[in-house]
């Protein structure tokens, strides 16, 4: 009995993470649009695949990507070896991002916005450029994010300063950066930071936390995926205004 | 059913493209730089290969059974035939009052599509487990959730009434930054980790296309440029509604205790 619990909890977990979403959705078809749920029959399938997929995803976090992070951190703190953590640091963050779908996405709308308002020249070619200089930044700013958050938690400064400091880099560069970039710099920061870079990271974090004598894995660990969404904000109106010019 | 699995092993091998990356990253420092002993090398395996076949399974439902309702959903809540009748009806300037169902929308499918939301999970997972059990996950992820769906709706009403991004966004900042101020020190990192982990996977796509959706129905607006910025909305909110949500639990165990002691 308790095996069989054991091998459903995941399930279940899943069921009640995703009933929220169908909850929704049929509420709205239901009531608010009056229309019936078109191939309910392919629905239903779809929503089994969804169940498994993220009972599987969490059980593989947990006996995986969690203790793998971990393991890592630990051997590059046992190592000493601060270049190679800080190269690990960066290829991890710009590898990750530089590969995102979203953000792939992300840029290719931009370019059009740009090519629209004669920001750049409406052609195949001034676009692709444009689009692949948007991705490396926000590859780049991912990764030097990563690796400052890295030496914040080896020397232990507090986070909430660096914040702030980001908080008043984006302020002062909205109000230079030209009109057309500014959504796509704020919605570039959340994009990102995808399903797999999330836990790879905060495990590099807390790792790193833990390993290190006069660290706290709460207040030290956490923090890296903060970096990854303020620094692109700031490096793609930076890279916007650059542009311009 | 042989479609099925021609679209899963399509979707398993764009996982393993997007993967691959990060699996050749930690592939070369472990077993180049490092070389260090890992605790049960196998098991560890097993889980990054359910890893890839959940991710890739997940991506899958999604695409068959979520996306393609809630996008057309959102399109048709925004559409002014819903919205206003008829489209001889569209009014010359829109009145943000118009637009109850979408504000309810946009508060639900935020709210609801964040619970789901696969980092979120693994975040409150570990947060849990590092605090020892004092910072819950469901704590977490529900004010997450919170406030992403709060977010998301004031991003539409934005769109909708065509005011500028910065403003928001530098006044969100603000209220974070006097938060931050007040709040116990162990969550704040915490607390900023969680408004970067909330916009993935499940709920870009979905509240993009509201977004989308709006922008291109009001007169005077432009996809390509207000079309942009649900997203930030989605990643600032949440802070702002984890940080409030730890204030108020710290002033609410604190006076249980008092009531207790006396």
């Amino acid at each position: 009995m308790r095996g069989f619990r054991k091998a459903f909890r995941p399930l279940i977990e899943a069921l009640r993470d995703l009933s929220p979403i169908v909850l929704v959705i049929a509420f709205f078809q239901i009531f608010v649009l009056q229309q019936p749920i078109p191939n309910l029959g392919g629905i239903a399938a779809g929503l089994l695949f969804v169940l498994l997929g993220l009972a599987l995803f969490v059980r593989g976090l947990e006996i995986g990507m969690f203790p793998l992070g971990e393991a890592m951190a630990y051997s590059f703190a046992k190592k000493g070896s601060v270049p190679w953590l800080i190269s690990f640091a960066f290829l991890l963050g710009f590898g990750t991002t530089i590969a995102e779908p979203a953000l792939i996405a992300i840029a290719g709308k931009a370019a059009n916005i740009a090519a629209q308002g004669g920001f750049i020249a409406s052609t195949e070619k001034d676009m692709a450029a444009y689009a692949l200089g948007l991705r490396l930044t926000v590859a780049l700013s991912v990764g030097i994010a990563i690796v400052i958050g890295v030496i914040r938690i080896l020397l232990g400064w507090p986070l909430p300063w660096f914040i702030i400091g980001g908080y008043l880099l984006v302020v002062g560069m909205t109000a230079i950066a030209p009109q057309e970039i500014i959504g796509i710099a704020y919605d570039s920061g959340g994009v990102t930071t995808s399903t797999i870079t999330v836990p790879l990271v905060t495990a590099l974090g807390v790792g790193l936390a833990s390993s290190i004598q006069g660290r706290n894995p709460l207040l030290d660990g956490f923090g890296l995926i903060a970096f990854a969404s303020l620094l692109p904000i700031v490096f793609v109106m930076v890279f916007g205004l650059w542009m311009a010019n | 059913m042989f479609e099925f699995v021609q679209i899963f092993i399509r979707t398993l091998l764009e996982t393993l493209h997007d993967l691959l990356p990060i699996v050749l990253i930690l592939g070369f420092f472990q077993f180049v730089i490092l070389r260090g002993p890992m605790a049960r090398p196998w098991r560890i395996l097993r889980g990054l290969a359910y890893i890839m076949l959940g991710m890739a399974l997940f991506l899958m439902g999604l695409e068959e059974a979520i996306f393609p309702l809630g996008e057309l959903m959102a399109k048709q809540l925004t559409a002014p035939e819903f919205l206003f009748g008829s489209i001889a009806q569209i009014p010359e300037h829109v009145q943000w009052q118009y637009y109850g169902w979408v504000y309810a929308f946009a508060l639900a499918i935020g709210f609801a599509t964040t619970i789901a939301e696969p980092a979120l999970i693994a975040i409150a997972m570990k947060a849990q487990q590092i605090s020892g059990g004092a910072v819950s996950a469901w704590g977490l992820r529900l004010s997450v959730a919170a406030g992403v769906a709060i977010g998301v709706s004031i991003g539409c009403y934005r769109i909708i009434t065509g005011t500028d991004l910065w403003l928001y966004i530098i006044a969100a900042y603000i209220i974070v930054m006097v938060q931050t101020l007040f709040s116990p020190k162990r969550i704040i990192p915490l607390a900023y980790d969680s408004g970067g982990v909330t916009t993935s996977t499940v709920t870009v796509p979905l509240i993009a296309a509201l977004g989308l959706g709006l922008a291109s129905t009001i007169p005077g607006r432009s996809p390509m440029i207000d079309g942009f910025g649900l997203v930030a909305f989605a990643s600032v909110f949440p802070i702002m509604t984890v940080l409030a949500y730890t204030w108020i639990a710290e002033r609410w165990t604190s006076n249980t205790r008092e009531t207790t002691r006396r």
